[in-house]
């Protein structure tokens, strides 16, 4: 290993100690931030190995979320599973629907797969407003006792959701790294290059496709799942909101820099950045941010960590082959 | 009779989601390009309308005279100065951009209009109803939008089949780099292509505000009936198009029998049992030939 | 004299890959000229060039003086250069007419119209309302032509006319060549048929690996010398 690959390790490693260590240093309300923090960030890694890396344009992932929110929800209040255990499966749970969903979806491509996995999203939606046992359109809560059967007090509660969201976020950038520094890695990036070409090599475009697909909306539904265990309530409107889980996460990913691990978290530390000053504006915040990615669509399509290689050549996940 | 009722409303209300789905059409067949903020600027017409309404107190239809040209400037210009930019192999930044300002025009329209939901009204329009023989009725407003669906859909066609400019379009259609040539700017023809899909969006607008309530965040779902309207119909062929918005409005007018609801899961359902089954859509044919 | 086009020295890139170097070619009012050489030894790109569909900014190539390689396609095509691509390139969705209409887009005044370009291919009026897609390889290749000389262009190129067609089918079309040179306009043709080449042309070029290996009036040229100049260093070497 290169000193520089010590470095980054070192460096890694630090930043590691430092999060998990959060609940002892942090405050409860910078816990709840970076709690948010953690799921966008996943969220918005998994989306970019969808549009970034594999040319799968998604407007639907709120489908995901949701589902895996409900799933969480069933398993918890009707099949009575310990919340703990009822996450993994509601992940899981969420990727077999994923597989029937995903074989609509694939019907089309290009921007219509795009409009068509929104479409989706809200045919889930309209669904569980119809369900009577799931509060219908205005939504349920979870029982006090199963929240409380989860950890001996509130602090320890927070401080596990904490450590899951924090796993689960570095499940997804490690996992997406290993991935693309795989021999899927390099079959994406010749797909993302010439289909064509990847094809007739002999990638096999539309299994790869299928199975990330899968893959993303099963880690999808198990965020979506711990999201909902930490505002304790859940309605069709929150679960799948296209606002909320599509628009922002795009909008992270597009700033940041769309096609590379380091641009989601660069877009993600400014979209909080952004928020803590700018939210009260309301309108006015999402007319900035949805300004801002469409002039960095224009300007600079690999976002500010594009713009940052345009000046220096750096790199934290080395992932990218030079020619 | 309640049944029969719905089926024929559901036929009215198709050719509305026809007009959505016509400038969808329009933009895909000839460029390749996918706007999400379709359903936005469809909104946004309406609020011209209401604008247009408020201010001079006349007939919503007349909002149609300022309302068509500036959306046809408004969609060249548009196109050349950006959209143009982002046409090549790659999709991903034509559907972000748009995706962008679908979000920026929904959050204008409500820091400038609040998020009520609005109607305008066209007068005695109103209330009038068309009896039908049979004891059954439709209110005037819905038959004539549906009329005014057909006359569209027959003028666009007539542009294309008989017009330089709609022979021109087709051309950029097939093949644009042969087009250039033939010494036509691409780049121009585009923009025809988008003026074009921006009158219809502008007439789907004014008649959107006539027959219905909006609200600023009434554009997406626009934008997805467009969308089923034009997969349902098939790509290639306005008039398959409105069939597809007929089958869509019919599946809903039925959903919306069995429970209120249902309406616009029943659409969604419809849509995704027919892109299941024949995903080249019910009635696909290719244009000019 | 100044002459028709003129291209001095030029290179040709895509990206960072060099497909010409230092092209030396001009063609005069009024001449046939023949453009030959092996796959891939930069035909097709010296006509992307001249039509401006492989822009080549900052070189040398002008129509009569005037500079092209500031144009776009569709400007240099209003100048006056036309061209039966390789593969037709017809559009499917118009008919026959329709893609002979389309060629006169550029609204240049000269002897072609609807008219005379289907008295020159009779069997373009015949078969005017059929969609292009139904026609036969040869009588594509006239709507392809009969499309370029819609424009009244000035010089047209003619890519691989004979590509996939019968011998008896090329002569043909090769058979009008002297009526539309009569209307005073000069031809570039690209042909892999090298005896059909130099029987249709007034001068040759050969290109080989992106350069220019030979150059001289067809009737002056010997088989051997083509040869050479064609299969170059493979030649050599076997």
């Amino acid at each position: 290993m290169s000193i520089q690959n010590w470095a980054r390790l070192g460096l890694l490693i630090v930043a590691v100690a430092i999060l998990v260590s959060g609940p002892y240093w942090a405050s409860r309300g910078t816990m709840r931030l970076l709690i948010e923090v953690f799921y966008f960030l996943a969220l918005a890694q998994l989306w970019n190995l969808l549009a970034g890396y594999s040319g799968l344009i998604s407007v639907g992932q709120q489908a995901f979320v949701g589902l895996g929110g409900y799933a969480m929800f069933s398993l918890a209040m009707f099949a009575g599973v310990p919340i703990l255990f009822a996450l993994p499966l509601a992940g899981i749970l969420t990727a077999l629907i994923a597989w029937p969903t995903a074989f609509v979806a694939f019907r089309l491509s290009g921007p219509y797969f795009a409009i068509g996995t929104w479409v989706i999203a809200e045919v889930y939606r309209l669904v569980f407003a119809q369900i009577p046992a799931l509060g219908g359109g205005s939504g349920i809560s979870l029982p006090a006792g199963l929240v409380k059967a989860m950890a001996s007090g509130r602090s320890a509660r927070e401080s596990l959701i904490y450590w899951i969201a924090l796993a689960i976020m570095l499940v997804v950038v490690l996992g997406i790294w290993i991935v693309m520094r795989s021999r899927v890695g390099l079959s994406l990036s010749a797909l993302r290059d010439n289909e064509e070409a990847a094809v007739s090599v002999g990638v096999r475009t539309r299994s790869l496709k299928f199975v990330i697909y899968i893959a993303t909306a099963g880690m999808t539904g198990l965020i979506g799942a711990l999201i909902f265990v930490q505002k304790l309530r859940i309605t069709p409107e929150a679960a799948f909101s296209v606002t909320d889980w599509s628009v922002l996460v795009i909008f992270i990913v597009v700033i940041g820099g769309i096609g590379t691990l380091e641009g989601p978290i660069l877009g993600c530390i400014l979209f909080f950045v952004l928020r803590e000053y700018l939210a009260d504006l309301g309108a006015w915040y999402m007319i900035i941010l949805g300004t801002i990615s469409v002039v960095i669509m224009l300007v600079e399509p690999r976002g500010l960590w594009g713009l940052i290689l345009r000046w220096r050549n750096i790199t934290v996940f080395p992932v990218t082959r030079r020619k | 009779m309640e049944w029969v009722n719905a089926i024929v409303q559901g036929i009215l209300l198709g050719g509305l989601y026809a007009l959505f789905a016509a400038g969808l059409s329009l933009m895909f067949g000839i460029m390749r390009f996918v706007n999400l903020a379709h359903g936005d600027f469809i909104v946004a017409a309406a609020f011209g309308t209401l604008l247009f309404v408020d201010a001079t107190g006349v007939n919503p239809l007349w909002a149609l005279l300022p309302i068509v040209p500036i959306m046809m400037a408004a969609g060249y210009v548009g196109q050349r100065l950006v959209l143009n930019r982002l046409s090549g192999k790659d999709i991903l930044p034509s559907i972000l951009v748009t995706f962008g300002l679908s979000i920026i025009l929904q959050n204008l329209m409500l820091e400038q209009f609040s998020a009520d939901s609005q109607r305008v009204s066209a007068g005695a329009l109103d209330t009038s109803a068309i009896s039908l023989g049979g004891g059954l009725t439709v209110g005037t407003v819905p038959f004539l939008l549906f009329l005014s669906a057909i006359g569209v859909i027959a003028v666009l066609n007539w542009i294309f089949a008989k017009t330089a400019i709609g022979r021109q379009l087709r051309a950029t259609s097939d093949d644009p780099e042969t087009v250039g040539l033939m010494g036509l700017d691409k780049r121009h023809l585009f923009g025809i292509a988008m003026a074009l899909a921006s009158a219809v969006v502008a007439v789907a607008g004014v008649l959107l505000a006539i027959k219905t309530n909006f609200d600023p965040a009434a554009g997406p779902i626009r934008l997805l009936f467009a969308f089923e309207a034009v997969i349902i119909g098939g790509l290639g062929s306005l008039w398959g198009t409105l069939l597809g918005g007929v089958i869509l409005g019919v599946a809903q007018g039925l959903g919306a029998q069995i429970d209120p609801g249902m309406q616009i899961l029943a659409g969604h359902i419809v849509f995704l049992v027919i892109l299941v089954l024949r995903p080249q859509g019910l009635f696909p044919t290719k244009r000019g030939s | 004299m100044t002459h028709l086009l003129e291209a001095k020295s030029l290179d040709a890139f895509y990206g960072d890959f060099q497909a010409l170097f230092g092209v030396e070619f001009h063609v005069d009012q009024g001449e046939s000229v023949a453009l030959i050489g092996a796959n891939g030894a930069g035909k097709t790109t010296f006509l992307k060039v001249l039509t401006g569909l492989l822009p080549v900014p900052g070189q040398s190539l002008s129509l009569e003086g005037v500079d092209l390689t500031a144009l776009r396609i569709h400007q240099i095509a209003a100048r006056g250069i036309a061209m039966s691509p390789e593969g037709r390139r017809l559009f499917p969705s118009l008919s026959v007419r329709e893609n002979l209409q389309i060629g006169a887009s550029v609204k240049r005044p000269g002897p072609w119209s609807l008219e005379t370009v289907e008295k020159l291919f009779p069997i373009l009026a015949e078969k005017a309302n059929t969609p292009s897609t139904l026609l036969s390889g040869g009588q594509q290749q006239m709507v392809a032509i009969g499309r370029a000389l819609m424009a009244n262009p000035k010089l047209l190129l003619l890519d691989e006319v004979s590509l996939g067609l019968a011998p008896v089918i090329v002569r043909d079309i090769y058979e009008t060549l002297p009526m539309i040179r009569e209307q005073g306009t000069s031809v570039i043709l690209v042909e892999q048929d090298i005896g059909q080449a130099v029987a249709v042309s007034d001068r040759l070029y050969c290109l080989q690996e992106g350069r220019i290996s030979l150059e001289g009036k067809s009737s002056e040229l010997g088989r051997d010398e083509i040869s050479a100049a064609y299969f170059g260093r493979a030649r050599e070497a076997s």
